[in-house]
This record gives structure tokens, sequence and C-alpha cells, in this order.
């Protein structure tokens, strides 16, 4: 005889609150292949938990992004920000489609030369340029974003003796309506930093060439009017400079700080609904700009440093339940071979989290732990599930951005990272870190050893 | 381990505690093990006629009724 | 001539002491001259009164929660169209409105017609939005300013002068006189609602409010305005008369024309005892005094309906004044066995 699937009995508390999510009578959604291949699969191949990257949808933001701004605008430039995730790979896809690079340090610098990218398609941005820094841009001609009157000064003398001018481009901070303002990064326009630092650029034509102005609000902004804000000011910069300073800026760069769909903590909406449309931010781009005032045929180049609106959605975390228990106050609370260690972006979001086999529609709300032996190691919350048990796996949507650059090595080893092609076929672009892996930098004193 | 006398089951799974005024709502296998218990059967048979029909193991199984017991416990749902 | 059947789902069952509209809407349809309106609640909690009212609602659903997002209400919404063939739903519950707003085409793609206001209308009149669009529509507005931080009230005190009214950015208002006590408020009212908050112009005068309908391209077809005679401790109505006043009329006609509005809204207005009026708030949805209004002869839910099928209506005529509405609370019985459905099942 055969015996009837089994389910932990469970029994909960009717109270006069709002239903679940899932309503009465459906559960979570299970989500059970990735671009067609079965996720037990994955994980009995490369071991739980695994990162896993979609080609298919990497490519796809990336074209919907181009496509957003480029049936706006007539010329229009992504360099992707390396720091959201610089596995060579991804980069490599991003590149393949077009787009520049865009880094904010020296290592990042490097990568993106080793991934072929010309240094005349770098954009290279952040406050802390060393002058070694300066100098190996300004050998492979990348763009110097300059952030402060220290940078430019450094950068002059970096410059003296060259053959080339070094290329430059200034860094604004503006006020386009956003709380809290990012002030820390560039010269002021208001309070007319921005213009003396032009002056001195002008003054300097013979050392450095300027070919572009840049603005980045901030990251996550949810308001797409906020860019036409920032765009017309930026123009209107630009117009300014060609006009007093006879110095003609070939490209407006906008920054980044387009949102995901991801579920921002303590937002009342969830992504989908709270984040507006890609159209819209580049329509009031577009808008503002078209709107400036520049001749015909002498419209800038828009240049746009998307990370997280390219990458987020591409990426998966694939793991397993390692226990379930009940906490003092009566909550169930379920253990995952994952934690913020693999998944920094779970201090700032409601991630959405599937069961991947399919389950009766009982559900239950839990707290998801991580596996480290730290109180804040929290996924989420409280999280609506079907009655997970010990083995069970689960797929955690959206986080291809800053995990696999800020994951953190800490009690375990980082695990692999799998890139699935536009086949389905999965590729390994990061292996499992090994124990070797790790200590291979360290040494042992002569005195500890033996 | 015995329930409550006074605690009204319905066929949908709810569960009425007249003592408290609360309402639950069990799931399809807990209404099952509640019906059992309030016909006063004992936790060792009920075990054992569970594990004869479903597919799940002896230690599973008692972990869960371990959990469940605590609820109905915190629930005020047993006898003490 | 026998009226049409028709199926119709309404929200805002919460007839509690800060009510929502849905009762006395459904008590409006079932008035309608037209049609022989079926109503199906549909509510948040399990404890909303509406439900109970088993003489007005034939069966009442739960939904989720705005929070849970505009895919689990649609999810949730066909559900109920499998089991009920609504053909239009009012909602009457401000949060839930862009979500509705949102899935008007993939409601009528199952057949539910819905006739709410524009995403881009619903936004306009936002409190914190709501100055600049005064400014827009020539429509008089208190002056507003919007607060981030403490130190801001210092520059909104300069502009609008004492004493100045605090307002959370959803709900709750103070009125203060000094800079102390307005950062004391302004503490409490960000913890609350968080930032910004809106530093308002006081303006002294007497309450007044307007229940109107407009068609979506810019006529009004019903205004009915409305003093409160007696406030409960939250501010809301417990007791209204109609008035006869053009002046308020012709403000709502005004409001109607500038914003092409589409549905039912409410006016909170304020009289100064020179007679200037103005526009404090703007509600995208009918008040849950609107059944005075159907007593004041013009039934606009039952209107709202005709035009959510498509059907021309005109404007009404004019307001019966004199007419009272005074609420009052009433103990009704269930079983615990109702409880368990609703809260358990969703359904009742």
């Amino acid at each position: 005889m055969t015996k009837l699937p089994y389910e932990r009995p469970t029994i909960r508390k009717l109270t006069a609150g709002p239903l679940s999510k899932f309503g009465p009578r459906a559960g979570a959604r299970p989500v059970a292949e990735l671009e067609g291949v079965p996720v037990p699969e994955l994980l009995a191949r490369f071991g739980s938990p695994l990162f896993v990257l979609s080609e298919r949808q990497l490519r796809r933001s990336y074209q919907a992004v181009m496509r957003a701004f480029g049936t706006r605008y007539p010329q229009v430039q992504l360099a992707w920000s390396y720091k959201t995730n610089y596995l060579n790979a991804v980069c490599r896809v991003f590149h393949q489609e077009g787009a520049w690079a865009e880094v904010v340090s020296g290592l990042e610098l490097e990568k993106a030369l080793g991934n072929g990218v010309p240094g005349a398609q770098i954009l290279f941005n952040g406050p802390g340029k060393t002058r070694a820094d300066l100098a190996r841009a300004a050998e492979v001609d990348a763009v110097i974003h300059l952030d402060n009157a220290d940078e430019l000064h450094r950068l002059l003398e970096v410059a003296a003796g060259r053959p080339h001018r070094p290329r430059v481009a200034l860094r604004v901070n503006l006020d386009a309506g956003i709380f809290p303002q990012w002030d820390r990064f560039g010269f002021n326009l208001e309070n007319g930093q921005a213009w003396q630092a032009l002056q001195q650029v002008a003054a300097a034509t013979e050392q450095l060439d300027l070919v572009g102005l840049h603005c980045h609000l901030g990251t996550y902004i949810l308001q797409p009017a906020a860019y036409g804000v920032a765009a017309t000011k930026l123009a209107a910069l630009a117009l300014r400079c060609q006009q007093e300073l006879s110095l003609p800026v070939r490209y407006l760069d906008l920054g980044g700080g387009f949102p995901s769909q991801n579920t921002l903590k303590g937002s009342y909406l969830p992504g989908p609904d709270a984040v507006p449309d890609l159209d819209d931010y580049a329509a009031a781009i577009a808008e503002a700009l078209l709107g400036a005032g520049f001749r015909v045929g002498e419209l800038p180049l828009l240049v746009l440093e998307a990370g997280r609106a390219l990458v987020d959605e591409a990426g998966y975390l694939l793991g397993t339940v390692l226990a379930t228990k009940r906490l003092a106050d009566g909550r169930r609370a379920t253990v995952l071979d994952f934690g913020v260690n693999l998944l920094f972006t779970a201090y700032w979001y409601d991630h959405h989290i599937s069961p991947v086999r399919t389950f009766s529609e009982q559900t239950e709300p839990t707290v998801l732990y991580g596996p480290l032996c730290m109180n804040i190691d929290v996924v989420r919350e409280s999280i609506v599930l079907p009655l997970l048990a010990a083995g069970d796996q689960v797929v955690v949507h959206r986080v291809g951005a800053y995990n696999m650059s800020q994951w953190q090595q800490f009690i375990t080893l980082r695990p692999h990272v799998v890139l699935l092609d536009l086949q389905g076929n999965p590729h390994i672009i990061r292996e499992a870190e090994t124990l070797e892996y790790l200590q291979q930098p360290e040494r042992v004193p002569a005195h500890l050893q033996g | 381990m015995k329930l409550k006398k006074n605690i009204a089951t319905s066929e949908a799974g709810f569960v009425f505690n007249p003592a408290t005024g609360d309402s639950f709502a069990a799931s399809p296998l807990a209404a099952e093990i509640l019906e059992l218990l309030k016909a006063g059967q004992a936790p060792a048979a009920i075990q054992a006629s569970l594990l004869a029909r479903y597919e799940v193991s002896a230690s599973q199984l008692q972990r869960d009724w371990d959990d469940l017991m605590a609820q109905l416990h915190q629930f005020q749902l047993l006898e003490s | 001539m026998s009226r049409r059947p028709l199926t119709v789902a309404l929200t805002g069952l919460n007839a509690t002491d800060s009510p929502g509209a849905g009762v006395a809407v459904a008590r409006a349809l079932r008035e309608s001259p037209e049609y022989e309106v079926r109503l199906i609640g549909l509510s948040y909690e399990a404890l909303e009164p509406g439900i109970y009212l088993r003489e007005l609602f034939a069966k009442t659903y739960l939904l989720p929660y705005p929070a849970a997002g505009s895919q689990a209400l649609l999810e949730r919404l066909e559900y109920v169209q499998q089991q009920e063939n609504i053909a239009v739903i009012i909602p009457n519950f401000d949060a839930e409105l862009p979500h509705f707003i949102r899935l008007e085409p993939q409601l009528r793609a199952v057949g539910i017609r819905l006739f709410v206001p524009t995403l881009a209308q619903l936004e306009s009149r936002e409190k914190l939005n709501l100055s600049a669009f005064g400014t827009a529509h020539a429509l008089p507005v208190p002056a507003t300013h919007a607060l981030r931080q403490a130190t801001d009230l210092a520059v909104a005190a300069i502009a609008l002068g004492w004493p100045l009214v605090l307002k959370g950015r959803y709900y709750e208002a103070q009125v203060v006189h000094t800079l102390a006590a307005a950062e004391a408020a302004f503490g409490q009212l960000a913890a609350r609602w968080g930032l910004p908050l809106l530093a308002q112009q006081f303006v002294a005068g007497q309450e007044l409010n307007v229940a109107g309908l407009a068609d979506g391209r810019g006529q009004l077809l019903s205004a009915v305005p409305m003093r409160k005679l007696t406030i409960t401790d939250k501010g809301k109505a417990w007791a209204g008369i109609t008035l006869e006043d053009e002046g308020l009329t012709e403000l709502a006609r005004r409001f109607a024309a500038a914003t092409q509005w589409r549905g039912g809204f409410e006016l909170e207005l304020l009289r100064t005892a020179a007679g200037e009026v103005f526009i404090l708030e703007i509600n995208p949805r009918f008040p849950a005094w609107v059944y005075l209004a159907v007593a004041a002869g013009h039934n606009q839910p039952a209107a709202l309906l005709r035009l959510a099928l498509g059907e021309g209506v005109g404007p009404f005529g004019a307001v019966a004044v004199g007419k009272l509405f005074v609420r009052y609370a009433w103990d009704m019985i269930a079983d615990y066995t109702d409880f368990q459905r609703i809260a358990g099942i969703g359904e009742l």
C-alpha cells in the first residue's frame, strides 16, 4: 500500500487581522527550475548554497535599459558599474552587449582592462584615487571623474610631462529634491564649487582634456522627476561651460541609482508596485536634455552607470533548510545554509523567497535565519512560507547586485557561482573557495610552527 | 496529554476554546490528531496509526508531534 | 419598470468609529432605481462590521492588505470573480486605490468594471502635493511647507506665521503655537508617520464637507455640501446636515473641471469668518456619510455604478437642504463559527 504524503501538523490562532499575502487557498508558488534547469539538479551537481546567474536575463535587462533610453534620446551609452558585480563573466556579457566600464578603484580599473575594455571606454569614479591610480588611468586614457580639489591638483602633477592630456570629467553634486542629498561626492553645484573647479580645469587645458560632466544622485532613487531636475541642471552647466569657458562638454553622465524590483525594508508596498517603470526615468532625463537648449547636432552623449538595474534580476541564491524550530514566543524559525555572509542585501531588502517543491496550501509565518552563530544573521524577519522541513530547498530572487562583491568570507567559505548560458548550460564562473585558497596568503612565523 | 473536554472541533479543522474565546485553524493532519485525542486515544496508538499510513519516519513524526503538543499547550488546549 | 439584476462588490466595510464608506455605499446601491443590486463585501480584516451585515452583503471575501502588492490583490479578485460574476467593484479605501487603478485593465478582462480616478489625479491631491495642486489649478489651499528636519520649522514659521498646523504625511494633525511646541510635535508625528511632515498655515473657521461625483471629462455631476453637527474624538462626523451653498458647489465644479476627476470624491473645506473657503484635503472616494447625499436626492453611488457600466449620466438637480444624518452604534450578534469561516477560510 502506498502511503499518504506527509506534512507536519500545525495549528494557528485565528485573529481579526489581515489575510496572508497568498490568501487562504493558495500557498507560495514554487519555483522548481531556472531557465529550464531543475533547481534540485543544480544543487546536486554544484552543492548548496549556490549562486546562479542567468545570461539570458543579463542580456534582457541590458537591452531593456537601452531600449527605454535609446528610443527617447539619440546617443546613449551604458557604463557597467563594476562594483555591483565584478565577476569577469558577468562583466564580459555586458561588454559584449556594448557597455563601457565604470570603475571606482585601481583594482576595478585593472579588472576592466583585463576584460578587454579599451582604456578610453573606462570611466573612473570614486573619492579614493591614489597617485598611482591616477597615473595608471592617465596611461591607459581612462576618463578620470574628478571628485575634489586635492585630486584635481594631484592629477595636474601626474599630468605634467605626459605626451597626452589626461581626459577628465567633473563630478557634480546638486539639489534634485532628493533627501538626503548626496553631497559627499564631487563638487557642489549650488554653492559655486563646481563652477570654480571648471574654471580651474579651463585654466589648465594644456594639461587636462575636459570631456564630460557627471552627477550621481544616490541609490535606489524612486523619483524619476529627480533625474529630470539633475539633467536640467547638468545641461545648463554644460552650456555655460561651452559659452563662458569655451569648453565643449561631450558627454553628460547621469550616474546610476536606478532601482530593481526588490522590496526595500520598511517599504509599505512591495518592489514591483513601489518601483517606477524604467521608461519614466528615461522620459524624465530625455525630456530635460532635449529641452535644454543644445544646438541641433550638438547634443551631448548621455552616459548612464547602470548596475543594479542590469544585474539584480538575473541573480538567484539557491539554498537548503537545515532545521526548523520554535522560538520562545511561539514563532516558527527556519535555519538556512546561507545567511547575511552571502546575502549581504538581506540588510536592505525583504527578499522574495520561493520554495522549490510543491506543498499543500498550508502556510505558516516564519523567521528565516542564516547559519552564522551571530544574532544579526537574519534573512527575513517574517515571511509566510509552506511547511518547510529540513532538507527542503529554496530560491532567493533578485540577488545579482552587490552580493557577489560585498559577500563576506566569515566562518565558512563562499560557494560556487554558476552562469546559465542562453541554452541553459551551467558554467562555473567562480569556483567554491577552499581552505587552501583561504590560507594561501597566510604566513605562520617560525616560532609558531612545529 | 489530553485535550480539554469542552474544546469544540469542526470538520473543516476549526477549533474553538470556550474558556478563552479563541478560535484556531488546524492543518488537516493536526485536525486528524485532535479528533483522535478527543476520542480518547493514547498518543502512542495515534502515532503508530500515523506511521502506518503516512510517508514519514518515526523520528520526524516524534519531533513534529512534540512541536504540535507544545503549540496546543501554549494555546491552552491541553489538560494541564 | 423592473430593475435589472447586477452583482457589485465593495470594500470599506469597516463601519467603526472611524468608518469606511462601504456600508453607506451598499445602502445607497440598494436604492438604485435601475439595478437590483446583489452585494459582495470585500474586507481586509475578519471583524469589519459590514461582514456581519448579512442582510446587505450576500457574501464577503477577505482581501490581502495593500502591502501584499497588486499581484496578490489581482489573484484574490480573480478567485472571487470565479465564484461571483461581479460586474463592478467600488473601492472605498484610500490605500488600496493605487492597486485598483493599476489593475483596471486586468479586471476589465475578467468582466469587472471600475470608475476610479487616474494615478496622476490620485497623486496630485495627496497631502504632500496639495499646495502645488492648488497653485496649478487656482484652487484655494492654505500655504504649506514640507518639513524634512526639525530645523525646517523655523523657516516655515517665518513664512506661514504662528500658529502652525503640523500634519503627518498620511494622517493626524496638531496645531502648535510656539517653536518649542512645534519641535515636540514634530518628533511625535515624524515617529508615527515618517518624514516629510507638512506645516500648514493655520486658518480658523467652520469645517464643511462636500461629497461629489464627476464624470472624468470635466463635468461635475453632483455635489452635496454638509456641515458636521457633532464629531467623535477622532474628528469624524457623527451627525451632519445638508446645506445650500452655490459657492461650495462652484468650488467642486472647478475642481472637477480642473482635474477631469473620474469618480467619487470628498472635499474637506474650511470657511473663514470673512467667507473665504479653503480646501484642506481632497479624498479620492466617497465619504462615509454619503448616504446623506442619497437622502438629499443625489444617489451618487448608484450614478457611479452607471458610469462604470458606460451608461450616460446627467447632472443631478437641486440638493434637498436641511436633511440630517445621525449615526448610531448597534451591536450585531454573530456566532464564533462565523468568525472562524471569515478568519480561517476568508469567506462568509
